[in-house]
């Protein structure tokens, strides 16, 4: 495999990213939503996420503020007036043979997140409604799907990017900022084995120094881990590469990751082009929020990471290289900073954590967390004349680890500092007792 | 022959413990045996009406049983709408409307024909085969509720629910000489009723008289909170409108000079003289032309016709789609077309757009009149066979309702004319602005009381 | 007037998931202009300044609490009574991506 940072060509990627809300009730009718805790398949249905004649969708509001808090998270405008559109195709999982989704006027737009290369520009932030799911089996020898629909007409946000994505590194920091942040709002676990949380890829490269969008895009869909993510893009990115050198133009398609083979692989088209048939539904009155309504959902918003590691900065002093990872879990940071709050120095604390000098566990007592750092680095007061006299009775005594280090053995540097220390009986700074001890030996 | 009764009649009957429910559901079922085979009217006859209705002799409608089309989901009962399609589909659930009317005492007597999802007027495209006019069996009773309408109009129901997207309810009421009433748009639930154009489908009820609609529609109205669409309005007592004096309200009359319709008009211009004696005005008003319409209603029904029944695809319950018979078809597929890339706007949103015109010139109506009149069908029932290679069929039998029906609002029908030769009967297009359901009872009810039009009324004044 | 060619029905038909035969077809490419003749009507309407109406009721906001709600719920059973084929609690439908 060739480095996916191409000397001629550059990445040019946008992402589509769905993520299950985790409200109680599913987005148009009130069956509990917890398709992975359902013990058993089709037990939370009824006639309107069964897709039964007259069933009637009614949508969930704390879905609907949910995704304005994220697109507020994300810097987004928000469209005070929307609605929901049938996206009308035909799939066994789908089982109104529409989705119930937001076509010109989603929720949010135009937000951004940062990352260490750059901002990713967002373009839209929509709500819509997960499928029943399929799995592929062989019963009494013959190819069947088997479909369960308690997560049919799940809440689904889909989160857009503009194309700006331009290193697998990025997707993978983009995606995971993104997931934490979902995280932070607690509107969605994002779980990426069960689906909780998929990834979309749209690919394609330009030479290097052009700067028009390519002719083309490959979509690669249905991803469900950042590492799969990462090493689609990268195997897209050669496949493109080939075909661009040899002067021709991936076609536009659609694709999947196989994880075992550890490539993509086109999915089987539809002779037809897609159309969606999009149209306002008409069993779902439109939604207007006023800007104050918005507003009160925006107070709402938790400290984002990135605020939380700049307020640390000023506040505890924690290096940003600490505070980046400790700011990862929303919990886990708040917990934090309540040890923080008692530290006389937080940043060593950071550092012990990040550096796993310390094991704790969250939401461990502050106090017992600072003694546990403390004891790192507290040493007993040794006099030297002391020190000196421990040192030479333990040469005396090894006479042979001696010889060892004189002729070259360093390495046995180590047992004279855990011998010297045992004779004291107490704890010396670890650097001084070294110094003394090859200065003794090298005599 | 207590099937002949009004529910208005049976309800008294039975307070008065004249009758008992056995013997009114005996009759029935009796009626129904006798004429079911030649009219085609039930699919499927409750055979345990009784037992059911027995359990609710202390409510409101006492156990009465009713004919419903078979469009609206019954639990337990297969519900078809019409179509092979759905020809084994028992739902899990009533739809809020059968679940209202039980709560409020009524039972289902059977399930009756209909266009195949409610597409049409004639009920021909029934995959159960047509439904005859029990006026005179070589006609079709209209539609798509047909079976409804023939099961009141041959005694064989009490009264009958149907469902109107754009004259469903009304022009088979006219077509059969009975009473059909399309309440405002989101004044009945549409939970559980199979969906044929969302923006457009009212149930509503088809009885013999007006006081029975009013009576049923009472128990069948109100907000659902599963279907958003139902306005949080309160529902009035809408028997209240009966016997209620008509003086001094403005009757708009809405004269189409449309060729064909020159002895309609002439019949229902002397039906007017009825209100002026009953001290109402009455003017005649030019409305905007039902053509534009009759392409309002055809795209976007066509548009969500082929959106609602994407769901039939045999997986979850009945057939695949290669069942849908051939209108079905033709309208799922123009529907497609109309919606699909580069036509949606130059159909779909323009019709959106020309339907709010029909609203605003409505609007301006009502500011003067209190209720418009027109005639609900050009003209009587058509033969049998009349849809033969007509893809527009319902359309231009229903473009006087369209108008109404694409705003929203209320209408009834009630037979204003008799010929005396085919027995064939003319109806009356009462309609009046949003939620004023009322309104178009007392002026129906007012009319049909003055009158002999009505076959009930006059074998009740007859003392029969 | 556009002519509706065999092609494009079977593309609509295709969209439309629905089978059709050639005589179907032919019925179907002609019910298409006549009713498409119909509705031209609606080309000459000057609808430049007005709003398109999806809901004559005029509501907004019609949302609902984010609470279970059990009343209209289907057990296993029922979800699955109407269903052609059916293997422990699954709904049962011919393969249609071969993913082996």
């Amino acid at each position: 495999m060739t480095t996916p940072d191409s000397k001629n060509y550059e990445l040019v990627c946008g992402m589509e990213v769905h993520a299950e809300l985790k409200t109680n009730s599913k987005m148009f009718c009130g069956c509990k939503n917890d398709p992975f805790g359902a013990p058993e398949p089709n037990i939370y249905t009824c006639p309107t996420c069964m897709g039964m004649p007259g069933g009637l969708p009614v949508a969930n509001k704390k879905a609907i503020e949910w995704t304005i808090k994220l697109g507020l998270a994300l810097g987004c405008k928000i469209n005070l007036f929307s609605k929901f559109d049938r996206k009308n195709y035909f799939y066994p999982d789908l089982p109104k043979a529409y989705q119930i989704s937001q076509f010109d006027i989603p929720f949010c737009y135009e937000g951004t997140i940062e990352t260490s290369e750059g901002p990713i520009r967002i373009t839209r932030i929509h709500l819509e409604e997960d499928t029943g799911k399929l799995q592929h089996k062989n019963i009494d020898g013959k190819k069947v799907s088997l479909l369960d629909y308690n997560r049919s007409s799940v809440p689904l946000i889909e989160i857009v990017t503009e194309p700006d994505i331009h290193s697998t590194s990025q997707a993978k920091e983009y995606a995971k900022k993104l997931r934490q942040i979902i995280r932070y709002l607690d509107i969605a676990d994002c779980d990426m084995d069960q689906g909780g949380m998929r990834l979309e890829a749209n690919i394609s490269l330009r030479e290097v120094g052009t700067t028009e969008l390519p002719n083309y895009k490959v979509e690669v869909k249905n991803i469900n881990s950042f590492r799969f993510m990462e090493q689609a893009i990268a195997f897209e990115m050669d496949r493109h590469q080939e075909i661009l050198e040899a002067g021709e133009t991936p076609p536009q398609e659609t694709r999947g990751w196989n994880p075992t083979k550890n490539e993509t692989f086109a999915q089987r088209m539809k002779e037809e082009a897609a159309d969606y048939r999009y149209f306002p539904d008409p069993d779902l009155a439109p939604v207007r929020f006023t800007q104050k309504q918005v507003d009160a959902i925006g107070k709402q918003l938790p400290e984002l990471p990135n605020a939380k590691q700049a307020r640390w900065l000023t506040k505890f002093g924690i290096e940003t290289k600490y505070s980046d990872l400790l700011t990862s879990e929303r919990t886990y940071a708040e917990w934090l900073e309540t040890v923080f709050a008692q530290a006389e120095k937080p940043n060593d604390i950071a550092n012990a954590l990040v550096n796993k000098k310390i094991t704790i566990s969250e939401g461990e007592a502050p106090a017992a967390v600072i003694k546990k750092v403390a004891a790192l680095t507290q040493t007993d007061d040794v006099d030297s004349s002391e020190l000196l006299a421990v040192i030479q009775e333990v040469m005396k005594a090894n006479n042979d680890a001696v010889a060892k280090f004189r002729a070259g053995d360093t390495k046995v540097i180590g047992f004279f500092i855990g011998q010297v220390m045992r004779a004291l009986g107490k704890k010396v700074d670890a650097a001084e007792l070294r110094n003394a001890l090859m200065t003794e030996l090298k005599k | 022959m207590l099937a002949k009764k009004t529910l208005t009649q049976v309800l008294d009957l039975l307070e008065k413990k004249e009758i008992t429910l056995e013997e009114l559901h005996k009759d029935l079922h009796a009626a129904v045996a006798e004429k079911n085979e030649t009219l085609n009217v039930y699919l499927t006859v409750n055979t345990a009406s009784a037992e059911e209705a027995a359990q609710r002799s202390e409510a409101a409608l006492r156990g009465i049983p009713i004919a419903v089309k078979d469009n609206y989901c019954t639990k337990g009962i297969r519900t078809t709408a019409s179509s092979t399609v759905l020809d084994t589909f028992v739902p899990p659930y009533d739809s809020t409307v059968i679940a209202n009317l039980k709560k409020a005492g009524a039972s289902i007597l059977g399930k009756t024909n209909l266009d195949a999802w409610a597409h049409g007027s004639s009920t021909e495209t029934s995959q159960y085969g047509r439904t005859l006019n029990p006026r005179n069996t070589n006609h079709l009773p209209g539609g798509s509720s047909g079976g409804s309408a023939a099961a009141v109009a041959a005694d064989m129901a009490i009264a009958a629910l149907g469902t109107e997207t754009a004259g469903s309810i009304r022009q088979p009421a006219a077509w059969c000489g009975i009473v059909g009433l399309k309440p405002t748009y989101g004044r009945c639930s549409r939970y559980g009723v199979v969906a044929m154009a969302s923006s457009t489908d009212s149930p509503g009820p088809m009885t013999k008289t007006v006081e029975d609609a009013a009576l049923l529609l009472n128990h069948m109205a109100g907000h659902d909170k599963y279907d958003g669409t139902t306005a949080d309005v309160s529902v009035p007592d809408f028997t209240q409108a009966i016997g209620k004096s008509i003086k001094g309200l403005k009757i708009g009359y809405v004269y189409h000079s449309i060729e064909g319709l020159e002895e309609s008009n002439a019949h229902l211009a002397k039906e007017l003289e009825v209100f002026k004696k009953l001290g109402a005005t009455v003017e005649k008003v030019e409305a905007m032309d039902p053509h534009y319409a009759i392409s309002v209603y055809t795209v976007v029904q066509r548009g969500e016709v082929s959106s609602n029944l994407g769901r039939y695809d045999g997986i979850r319950y009945g057939n695949d789609r290669s069942f849908f018979g051939a209108e079905a078809k033709r309208r799922i597929m123009l529907g497609t077309y109309t919606l699909s890339k580069g036509y949606s706007d130059q159909y779909y949103n323009t019709a959106q757009k020309v339907r709010s015109l029909y609203i605003q010139d409505y609007n301006k109506l009502f500011e003067t009149y209190d209720v418009l009149i027109s005639l609900t069908s050009p003209g009587y029932a058509k033969k049998i066979g009349a849809t033969e290679g007509e893809a527009m069929f319902g359309e231009l039998e229903d473009m006087l309702l369209e108008p109404s029906s694409i705003s929203g609002l209320p209408g009834i029908s009630v037979p204003c004319y008799r010929d005396p030769e085919t027995n064939l009967f003319l109806g009356m297009n009462i309609v009046a602005p949003m939620w004023k359901e009322e309104t178009v009872i007392q002026v129906a009810d007012a009319y049909e009381k003055a009158t002999n039009w009505n076959t009930w009324r006059a074998a009740e004044k007859a003392g029969e | 007037m556009s002519t509706i060619t065999p092609a494009q029905v079977q593309h609509i038909a295709n969209l439309a998931s629905i089978p059709v035969s050639d005589e179907e077809k032919k019925d179907l490419a002609q019910a298409f202009e006549e009713t498409l003749a119909v509705v031209q009507n609606l080309q000459s309407v000057d609808t430049s300044h007005v709003e398109p109406t999806h809901q004559v009721t005029g509501l907004e906001n019609i949302l609902r609490e984010d609470v279970v709600d059990t009343d209209h719920m289907l057990t296993q059973e029922q979800a699955l009574a109407n269903a052609k084929q059916t293997h422990e609690g699954f709904v049962v439908v011919p393969r249609i991506i071969d993913q082996d």
